[in-house]
């Protein structure tokens, strides 16, 4: 699964009730009131998790972590050049807490 | 507010003895009408809002129908006790007090809350102390994260960011103190006919900050409607004594004794109650920000932060939601 699939799978699982009613890549989290500051925390325990990376609080920002696509291409950036693609083939993307 | 008046911390300031009649008045036909209920149970904390509401009941109903209940637990501010009792004996109430660390511990609040730090300091434990606090807001454009700051027995501090699961197992813990305490307020107000006053103020009432069915729950809430800054105006002027009135507001809720301003609001209760007005009135954030002596980005995001705690503290104010209206109830 690719990244930004993995990403919206894991919201619209954990916050939508697996309902993802319409959930775009750029759609506001905070503003639609999707994620709520709560849920932040859980999207961070999630990516640290997931993706073994360390998320300092200067990064936590709207402009990390507001949408899908900022999330994604958050990710994207602290992993560097780590090839999604041939890591998800390779392990089983376990389900989320 | 009149559009020709300039914005200033003056705008809050209201006529306490037009005001303490006002509420007082309210709260006889409130509990003639609605309650029914003979007089009024109100926890005492020694912190001003509860002081607040119990001398506003005094006044309303007659001390001789106010019970003020101390309830303490092994946390709890070593102050706390000898400001209740002072408020209390200025007022003439009577109280009972009820130590609540027992009932804590056989619900497991002590083991569980421990447990919960040491997922994020391991060697936590007897005769450390904590507390969580949040990153803030205005710094930058964050978002609010929590923290625990725990103190070691030599008086070493550190802190750590919480994750998810951590930070919600203290915060569950923790809500069992104003739940055991809502529970006590509700049983000597049951073996008395009596009714309960809850405390918020408006910054509180406003943005959340209670915990449903312990200290949000209430048949009457007195100050609810007033700004923090406007307590202390009505305080002086009921006679609260001057050491609760200069008294930095504390949760008195962790180990460590903790700023509401740490914990839960972006900024000191005066700069907050000036912002909550602000947005209120819709005043534009350029004028409190001068008012303020801070800048216009930052209480944009303050303004911002008041909507986003609104908009998810909104279930905390919620009944229990049901599937279709029943009949009988009113709209």
């Amino acid at each position: 699964m690719r990244l930004q699939e993995e990403i919206r799978q894991f919201i619209v699982d954990t916050f939508l009730f697996g309902e993802d009613g319409g959930l775009k890549d750029d759609s506001s989290f905070l503003e639609e009131g999707i994620v709520d500051s709560t849920g932040i925390l859980q999207l961070v325990s999630f990516l640290q998790d997931r993706y073994l990376i360390s998320i300092e609080d200067a990064e936590l920002i709207p402009d990390n972590l507001d949408s899908i696509g900022k999330v994604s291409a958050f990710v994207r950036n602290k992993r560097g050049t780590f090839d999604f693609e041939q890591e998800a083939a390779q392990a089983l993307v376990p389900e989320p807490a | 507010m009149n559009g020709s008046t300039p914005f200033s911390r003056h705008l809050l300031h209201l006529n306490p003895e037009l005001e303490v009649d006002r509420i007082c008045r309210r709260i006889r036909e409130l509990m003639l009408s609605q309650v029914k209920r003979r007089g009024l149970v109100v926890g005492l904390s020694g912190g001003i809002d509860s002081s607040v509401t119990a001398a506003l009941a005094a006044r309303a109903l007659g001390t001789e129908r106010v019970l003020g209940l101390e309830m303490p637990e092994r946390h709890s501010a070593e102050e706390s006790l000898r400001l209740s009792s002072s408020v209390a004996g200025t007022l003439g109430i009577q109280t009972v007090r009820e130590e609540i660390s027992d009932t804590l511990e056989s619900v497991g609040f002590y083991r569980k809350y421990e447990d919960a730090v040491r997922q994020v300091v391991p060697e936590y434990g007897a005769g450390w102390k904590s507390k969580i606090v949040t990153s803030g807001i205005t710094a930058s454009a964050t978002i609010t994260a929590f923290s625990i700051v725990v103190q070691a027995p030599d008086g070493a501090q550190l802190k750590r960011r919480l994750p998810f699961k951590p930070y919600l197992e203290i915060v569950a813990a923790t809500n069992f103190k104003q739940r055991i305490r809502k529970m006590l307020e509700y049983y000597h107000a049951d073996r008395l006919h009596y009714a309960v006053a809850g405390t918020p103020n408006r910054l509180e009432y406003d943005q959340g900050f209670f915990v449903k069915l312990g200290d949000g729950a209430a048949d009457l809430k007195p100050i609810a409607h007033l700004y923090k800054t406007q307590v202390y105006q009505v305080a002086e002027y009921l006679g609260i004594p001057e050491e609760i009135r200069r008294r930095r507001p504390t949760t008195d809720t962790y180990s460590l004794t903790q700023g509401q301003d740490e914990f839960y609001f972006s900024l000191p209760f005066d700069q907050m109650d000036l912002c909550l007005f602000g947005k209120n009135h819709a005043v534009p954030a350029l004028e409190v920000a001068a008012a303020l002596g801070i800048t216009e980005q930052q209480v944009e995001l303050v303004y911002r932060d008041i909507d986003v705690k609104r908009a998810t503290t909104r279930y905390l104010h919620l009944p229990p939601l049901l599937v279709d209206r029943v009949e009988w109830q009113e709209e």
